[in-house]
């Protein structure tokens, strides 16, 4: 009974859908400096996108003026100005260079862009959605700021080279709704692959960088962090979590489960928590559907390490994580069932536990609470059992970790500065 | 040279409890508001890590988080024919620094006065007539009521989070709370914290004696708390290291763990730490503050100009600043002239220690926190005939330990050598069946024409500024009433069932290197009209109406209990009397 209901709900979604588009797209055909609709509508996809993230240096107090160093494991980029200033902004960009940029990967005059800029997923984007945002960031004061963006090492700092990628990897494609999915869904779909871009944290990529797309979103290990599994995954991904649990993350940095933390708190900051309450329900749903792996549990930890893990939790952690791993909500994250725990890779966990870390405070959830760093205080070989028990206590269960991993991602936070 | 700054509409000197209340309350009602602190900035996460944070030896011992003596101190002397001299260690009391100031170090006893604290030389000479004070007992009334400041103690219980049992909810006596408190519009915010055996061992014995027991209410939670603010306490964990430590699981009330997050957020507001406030300055009136000088770490000076300026500092250092910047008259003990120093006081603290059998009693003191405990209210203020009694006052009575650390646990029974293998063998057989001192009696000190502040006439700090001079000692009223309350507590730690009780009354002269508590009250205190106080019942200054200045200085005397609830009940009070009344209309909202 529920199939064919669902069946027949599926045309009726994509004519709606249809209609959305249809009326959205009989609004604008190109900018009009009068439409507060448009500009408006473009601050919020601005937003969504967040560009600021990578186009605003942090404390210059210039928006979108660029400058901002961006590591990638090829090299640093620069996020180039994308204030309307003529000379060094995109003031003299046409609309249609514009929305190439964002859709095609091309600069101004056909020059290519490196695929830090995500072009291959904002190629899903409608051209309505794309002239919004040059009609927004038309509106932002000019900053004549010149950013020389190229500064990768040969051969990478031939753009040409982008040619050949884009040609390997990247297929421009508008975003083709699913008419067996409801309008929510692919309303969630057409952000989380086109405008806000999770993948581009969360799916592992190529030894060229690009995504792994038979693995999309089931995490990544960026700049000293790992991006977490965000499918539906049981373990490891959203399973445990509902559609309300994660749009609430997503508004407030907190939900019952878990504080965010690392890059996500910036994502959350400028972005996330700026959104609207449907499309962080509508991306929560798609998520949800995205299918997990259920991997078979991971081998039985060394009980010694279990053992001394026991110890370590109950003197160190349990005081606020609680000796059952329950923690306390919007404060403390939950470590029994978390899937932040549980990432095949621990970079994240080993981070945090080493050099500490700061919760997101948000207008809903100001708190922003703390975990104190322990490097200090814990050996590699604590680190490890500690670590290894959080991982498989409480019906939790991920690969043991050994001193020498600690060891080593100890050597890398060493030389990180953020 | 002094550099001068863009114009701000509020200064806040001192971001403690009320500084950072003020703050909240004046940039939600749209002002620009800087608070300058002469400490660091500090934050949960990474000052009091719960890696380090209960260390004795760094925080009670060597004073981590206290102001350094070097940076400012104050001298002191017992009477007006002794030479003061610096304090160079602290020790009657200790004075905290940075942002959070003393509600990072605080134990969190979260009480309310009594109404009758409020109008206390009324009652107490309409009850025993007027010859029954001493002549030189100098206490008064406050000018502000327990019933207007009712909705401010729930706004500043409700900010904490504070656990507790309600005794009188809107008139009705509740069971197991304390049946002499005010009126309460509504139960705490969260239940009482569960007590250890020692502290629910007094409570039967009180029970015995026909006292009502009750849980001490208190700013260490019981359990999870979001505040009115949106922001999220813990639970305590009950580890003992409250007072003279920051909290390190978001579980003691403090502006870090209700305000804080919320206040950074704010763009109308801007923190400037390491930053120490040399004077008020005042127009050529002197009627009309104009802002502060101030100078930072580097050593620069800075004129902060503001509309309003808010004193939020120490006790100390709000009376101080009054008398540096010529704020007020300053007062003369002889003529009893002048307001600014007058009314100094501070608390009568006594125990008994009760010294229990090894065999039978094991109270594991380290299973704690900073207001856990029973305390019976039967012999606070005047809830007691002190008819018969030659004394006026009291206090609670409580089996209220709030820890067993190590360095300080200590208590052997008398006769015992001060150390070698006989010290340690009683140590050890006494460590676990001992009520410590921490329990006892918590009394007041009424204010004496005698005990006072000003400006030493010898001593300077960094800055070339004179160092407030303490003249403090107990009269024989607070020493009959510590002697006949500290008897009472005996009683029940004999009813208890200890085998021997050590009474340790209250003893002058004052000793300003014994720690008793750091509930220094008084100096610039409040009144209903200028003859008898610096402040009217809003906290503003009757010589300078835009400046305000919160906090115990401005109690004209102390009662029974611990200041803080009261201290957050008046910033609660005057910044809600700035809002609605002063931002209306500038000016003295009391007119004398």
């Amino acid at each position: 009974m529920r199939d064919r209901r669902a069946i027949a709900a599926a045309p009726l979604a994509a004519l709606a859908l249809c209609a959305v588009v249809c009326l959205a797209r009989a609004n604008a055909q190109g900018i009009d400096k009068q439409d507060f609709n448009q500009v408006e509508n473009g601050r919020y996809l601005a937003t969504v996108g967040d560009c600021a993230a990578c186009h605003t240096l942090p404390g210059s107090g210039h928006e979108f003026a660029g400058g901002r160093p961006i590591e990638t494991p090829f090299g640093t980029l620069f996020a180039p100005n994308i204030t309307p200033d003529p000379q060094t902004g995109i003031g003299a960009w046409t609309d249609d260079e514009f929305v190439n940029a964002l859709t095609k990967g091309t600069g101004r005059h056909g020059m290519r862009l490196y695929p830090a800029m995500p072009y291959t997923y904002f190629t899903r984007l409608t051209r309505d959605d794309a002239l919004a945002i040059r009609a927004y960031l038309n509106t932002v004061p000019a900053v004549h700021n010149p950013v020389k963006a190229d500064q990768l090492p040969f051969p990478l700092n031939m753009r040409w080279i982008m040619a050949v990628w884009d040609e390997l990897f990247f297929r421009p494609q508008a975003f083709r709704p699913d008419p067996h999915k409801s309008a929510q869904w692919n309303r969630g779909a057409y952000l989380a692959q086109g405008l806000a871009h999770c993948g581009l944290c969360h799916t592992p990529k190529n030894f060229l960088g690009a995504d792994n797309n038979g693995r999309r979103l089931q995490g990544y290990n960026l700049q000293g962090w790992f991006a977490p599994n965000i499918t539906n995954d049981t373990r490891q991904g959203l399973g445990s979590w509902s559609v309300d649990d994660i749009a609430a993350y997503l508004k407030t940095g907190h939900n019952q489960i878990t504080t965010t933390t690392g890059l996500m708190s910036e994502t959350l900051n400028l972005s996330t928590s700026h959104m609207r309450d449907d499309d962080l329900k509508a991306i929560a749903v798609y998520l949800k559907d995205q299918p997990g792996q259920n991997n078979e549990p991971a081998a039985a930890p060394d009980p010694s390490l279990m053992k001394k893990g026991t110890q370590i939790y109950a003197d160190e952690c349990s005081g606020c994580h609680k000796p059952d791993g329950s923690g306390i909500p919007a404060l403390f994250p939950m470590l029994k069932g978390s899937p932040a725990v549980q990432q095949t890779d621990p970079t994240s966990l080993l981070r945090v536990v080493l050099r500490g870390a700061r919760s997101a405070g948000t207008a809903d959830a100001p708190t922003a609470s703390s975990m104190p760093e322990f490097g200090w205080i814990l050996s590699d070989e604590d680190v490890a059992a500690v670590v290894t028990y959080i991982r498989n206590a409480w019906g939790n269960t991920a690969p043991q970790v050994n001193a020498g991993d600690v060891h080593r991602a100890r050597q890398a936070f060493v030389e990180r500065s953020d | 040279m002094t550099q001068k700054l863009p114009h701000k509409d509020a200064v806040i000197i001192g971001l403690g409890w009320t500084g950072s209340i003020l703050a909240h309350e004046l940039t939600d009602a749209g002002l620009d508001v800087v608070a300058i602190e002469r400490g660091p900035w500090r934050d949960t996460g990474t000052d009091f890590s719960i890696a380090y944070a209960q260390d004795e030896l760094r925080y009670r011992i060597q004073h981590e988080l206290f102001l350094r003596p070097a940076q400012i101190t104050v001298t002191f002397r017992n009477n007006a024919r002794q030479t003061a001299l610096p304090v160079r260690t602290w020790g009657a009391f200790m004075l905290g620094n940075g942002a959070g100031g003393a509600g990072v170090h605080w134990n969190a006893e979260t009480w309310r006065f009594l109404p009758t604290d409020f109008v206390l030389r009324t009652h107490l000479t309409q009850r025993y007539g007027a010859n029954s004070l001493p002549s030189d007992m100098t206490i008064q009334d406050w000018g502000v009521t327990y019933d207007e400041l009712e909705p401010h103690y729930d706004a500043f219980e409700y900010l904490c989070g504070t656990s507790g049992q309600a005794g009188n909810l809107k008139g009705t006596i509740q069971q197991g709370g304390n049946p002499f408190e005010g009126p309460r519009s509504r139960p705490y915010p969260t239940p009482p914290l569960k007590q250890g055996y020692g502290h629910a061992l007094f409570a039967e014995a009180a029970v015995q004696l026909g006292y009502k027991p009750f849980p001490q209410p208190a700013g260490n939670l019981s359990q999870p708390y979001t505040n009115p603010l949106g922001v999220t306490l813990g639970q305590c964990t009950y580890c003992g290291y409250c007072e003279w430590f920051g909290c390190a699981n978001y579980s003691k009330s403090s502006p870090q763990t209700t305000i804080l997050p919320v206040l950074v957020r704010k763009s109308n507001f801007e923190a400037r730490t390491e930053c120490e406030v040399t004077r008020v300055n005042l127009d050529n009136t002197g009627k009309r503050a104009t802002g502060v000088t101030y100078v930072n770490a580097a050593g620069g000076e800075f004129e902060q100009p503001a509309d309003l300026v808010i004193l939020c500092g120490f006790q100390l250092f709000n009376v101080q600043l009054l008398l540096l910047s010529g704020i007020g008259q300053k007062y003369d003990p002889n003529s009893r002239q002048g307001q600014i120093g007058r009314n100094f006081t501070h608390q009568t603290l006594s125990t008994a220690l009760g010294f229990f059998d090894k065999d039978k009693y094991n109270f594991n003191p380290f299973v704690s926190a900073g207001a856990i405990g029973m305390c019976i209210d039967e012999f606070n203020g005047d809830n007691f005939d002190h008819g018969p009694l030659g004394f006026v006052g009291g206090g609670y009575l409580g089996q209220v330990q709030t820890n067993g650390r190590p360095i300080e646990t200590t208590a052997v029974p008398p006769g015992t050598p001060a150390w070698g293998a006989k010290w340690k063998q009683a140590l050890r057989d006494n460590y676990l069946s001992t009520i410590n001192a921490g329990g006892g009696v918590h009394a007041s000190f009424y204010a004496y024409r005698d005990v006072y502040m000003d400006l030493d006439p010898t001593y300077k700090d960094r800055f070339g500024r004179p160092l407030v001079r303490l003249t403090i000692d107990f009269h024989d009223n607070e020493l009959k009433m510590s002697a006949w309350l500290t008897d009472k507590y005996a009683e029940i730690m004999t009813r208890m069932g200890a085998k021997q009780v050590v009474k340790h009354p209250r003893k002058g002269p004052y000793d300003v290197t014994q720690y008793q508590t750091s509930h220094l009250c008084g100096g610039a205190i409040m009144g209903d009209n200028p003859g008898n106080s610096a402040l009217n019942k809003y906290l503003q200054s009757w010589d300078v109406p835009n400046l305000f200045v919160q906090g115990a200085s401005a109690f004209p005397q102390n009662a029974g209990y611990n200041p803080t609830g009261t201290v957050g009940a008046l910033a609660f009070w005057s910044a809600a009397a700035i809002r609605s009344q002063y931002l209306k209309n500038p000016g003295p909202l009391v007119h004398a």
